[in-house]
């Protein structure tokens, strides 16, 4: 039970800061379907920070210097979208998917060339960082607490405050709802449009960050990050754009993802007998039965996924 | 003198000769940027790799092994092709198909079920291919059109649905020593694709099937359907303005059903004319779903979503995706080439703005050259 729970924490974080990431960039106006694709670039940048840093720094220290490797590396990636997207008005669906296409292959070919050139027979796609990562990790009693935990529950907080508390959140949202009204009042919209795909993609390469690092030591970078960026995407259309609606949903999709890892510990399930496939396709079928619900009366920014043009009117 | 500069503007200003060139220059600068990858890996090598990707089956120097070599090509591609085709199709009604990897997914496991555990002959398997595969097309369409999901989300997850139900529909039918499904030329030879004496075309190429000319009719078709027939403007209507369709009298959520529908029967199609060719075996243990669909998506856009375009832009992705497994493997690996076509999806998302530079370049031409000769009358 306590696993359950520590499985269902660590994948809700994941899944709130990447729809959180989502929610910024959608709010500005822009689409971000290459959440994916971030999110593997953010965890390739991490992890290779987390390969090559020194052993027997402090933790703290470990802890921000691969934050900010995965992030920089998550906005540096989210810029090709900000970049098609903005200012070369480019169909937001099809570059977002490029994206996804992008991050996968070049953090392949990147990790085996790196793995190749330190020895000619390894052609694994895996980078390998059990010790660096014991930093994240804090036993209290059987319970492994991730300080991405709480990170990703801080930045659901600042998200929210932000969002609705600030000039800079109700200027992104104004650019997302009517683009041209806030242009009259002198909102520059490309800089805004820019600022929710660079929050997206810090928030979506952190993402990345925890996902590889929850339950695992090495990641095989082949398998991308299965879907995630997708399911939260769901997330947070489940979460209506709105951050506190978001943290609840990722709480409901991280314990279905949670389900798979550790269902064998559950006697009730066990009898069940069911393949352990199903539950592996649980989390999408359910984000599938989900959207059937809450679309309807999507709640979408009214101007997203069309290029701000400053001659329309 | 005059008269040529007009006749050579008139083809700057052809829609098709502005899509050719911009389809090439992304192929161009998406070979430069992957050239620059594999010098930035390995200085030593990346001429001769870069050249490997080009040549593909041009890598053996004997004519009858690059002949060979070249049928397998073309199965490949047609697979493609076909994949290409339905994310073109999706799109030209508005909707975007990211789910035809999915789709393929479906067909790849209803006709191997129905070859290797029914012992079906392979016109019903090809069948069943497409019918599951449009019905799983069918499901993005209904949600979009009954409940407004998002179909490239839905999509998405029927990918990984689709991807486990069919590793776990599989197994039943793999070998047992191997994760690979059982070979069909031992379990049921009926379920191999006629050859029509194709296969020794090139180099008796037994994978080289009926297959290849089948893709290529319905690239064909599906150019007709969409701009010669009635069925065809609905559906591009639909997509153009939902509302306007709807107001015309138009059935506009049959529409789009149907839309995804025929998407996925063709990306099943694709999948049918690649495994029962017998050219590879399902691995009942896939963590991720097949590259086949998504590279469709490069091949739509690069072929500037035309359907004859995308035959020959099919065949482009899949030359330098199988030439990737010829690059010198001590120093790079084959995912180069996904990186490469990943790139020219990436660029193809900046035709629509080329295409307005290019032609504001040329109306502002014009009025000076308008501008020069009025101030030479007047003179």
């Amino acid at each position: 039970m306590l696993l359950l729970i520590q499985y269902t924490f660590i994948f809700a974080s994941v899944l709130v800061l990447v729809a959180l990431g989502g929610c910024f960039s959608e709010h500005s106006g822009v689409i971000n379907i290459g959440l994916e694709g971030i999110m593997v670039m953010g965890a390739l940048g991490g992890a290779l920070m987390m390969k090559y840093l020194p052993l027997g720094l402090a933790a703290p220290l470990v802890i921000f210097l691969v934050i900010l490797a995965s992030v920089l590396v998550g906005m540096l990636f989210s810029l090709l979208l900000g970049v098609a997207a903005i200012h070369f008005k480019a169909d937001q669906t099809l570059v977002g998917t490029a994206l996804n296409l992008l991050g996968p292959a070049a953090a392949v070919v990147l990790v085996r060339a790196i793995n190749t050139a330190e020895s000619v027979d390894n052609v694994s796609s895996a980078v390998s960082y059990g010790q660096a990562k014991k930093a994240f990790l804090v036993n209290i009693g059987r319970f492994e607490f991730n300080w991405f935990m709480l990170i990703a529950l801080l930045l659901l907080i600042v998200s929210y405050v932000v969002l609705y508390k600030t000039r800079f959140g109700l200027r992104l949202c104004a650019c997302g709802e009517h683009p041209q009204a806030a242009d009259s009042v002198g909102i520059n919209v490309y800089k805004m449009r820019y600022a929710g795909v660079l929050i997206s993609g810090a928030l979506g390469g952190l993402g990345g960050l925890v996902y590889i690092t929850a339950g695992v030591s090495e990641w095989k970078f082949e398998n991308g990050v299965a879907g995630f960026g997708f399911l939260a995407l769901a997330v947070m259309i489940f979460g209506q754009w709105k951050p506190v609606n978001i943290g609840l949903a990722a709480l409901l999709f991280g314990l279905f993802r949670a389900l798979s890892n550790v269902y064998t510990g559950f006697d009730l399930l066990v009898a069940l007998k069911l393949p352990s496939t199903v539950y592996n396709m649980l989390p999408y079928i359910i984000s599938l039965i989900v959207l059937v619900f809450v679309s309807g009366k999507s709640r979408a920014p009214k101007a997203e996924g069309i290029p701000y043009d400053k001659g329309q009117r | 003198m005059s008269r040529t500069v007009k006749e050579k503007e008139s083809i700057l200003r052809n829609s098709g000769f502005q899509t050719i060139i911009a389809s090439l220059l992304c192929i161009v600068i998406g070979l430069l940027v992957g050239y620059i990858v594999l010098l930035v890996i390995n200085p030593g090598g990346a001429g001769k790799a870069i050249m490997a990707i080009l040549k593909n089956f041009l890598y053996y120097p004997s004519p009858i092994a690059a002949m060979k070599y070249l049928g397998t090509t073309l199965v490949k591609t047609s697979a493609l092709l076909m994949c290409s085709l339905s994310v073109l199709f999706a799109y030209k009604v508005g909707l975007f198909n990211i789910g035809a990897a999915g789709q393929y997914v479906v067909g790849a496991g209803a006709c191997l079920y129905f070859a290797l555990r029914l012992g079906m002959p392979w016109y019903i398997c090809l069948l069943s291919a497409v019918l599951v595969a449009a019905v799983v097309g069918g499901i993005s369409g209904a949600l979009k059109a009954y409940f407004n999901v998002n179909e490239v989300i839905s999509c998405i997850m029927l990918n990984w649905i689709g991807l486990y139900s069919v590793n776990m529909l599989l197994t039943q039918v793999k070998e047992q020593s191997t994760p690979y499904t059982k070979a069909l030329s031992s379990t049921n030879k009926s379920a191999l694709l006629p050859k029509l004496g194709l296969d020794r075309l090139f180099s008796n190429n037994e994978f080289v099937t009926v297959g290849v000319p089948l893709a290529i009719a319905m690239a064909v078709l599906v150019w007709v359907v969409l701009s010669k027939t009635k069925f065809g403007y609905e559906l591009r209507a639909t997509g153009m303005n939902k509302h306007a369709a709807k107001y015309c009298g138009m059935r506009e959520k049959r529409n789009i059903i149907l839309t995804m529908m025929i998407a996925g029967g063709l990306a099943g199609l694709g999948a049918g004319i690649f495994y029962l060719t017998g050219i590879e075996q399902w691995m009942v243990q896939l963590t991720a779903v097949p590259a086949m669909g998504f590279n469709g998506i490069a091949a739509a856009f690069l072929g500037g979503l035309h359907p004859v375009g995308t035959i020959f832009a099919s065949y482009f992705i899949q030359h330098i995706t199988s030439g990737g497994t010829y690059v010198d493997k001590t120093m790079y690996c084959t995912q180069i080439s996904d990186l490469i076509s990943a790139f020219i999806i990436y660029l193809c998302g900046f035709v629509l703005f080329f295409r307005i530079w290019l032609n504001r370049f040329l109306d502002k031409r014009d009025e000076k050259q308008a501008a020069k000769d009025r101030k030479g009358g007047e003179a």
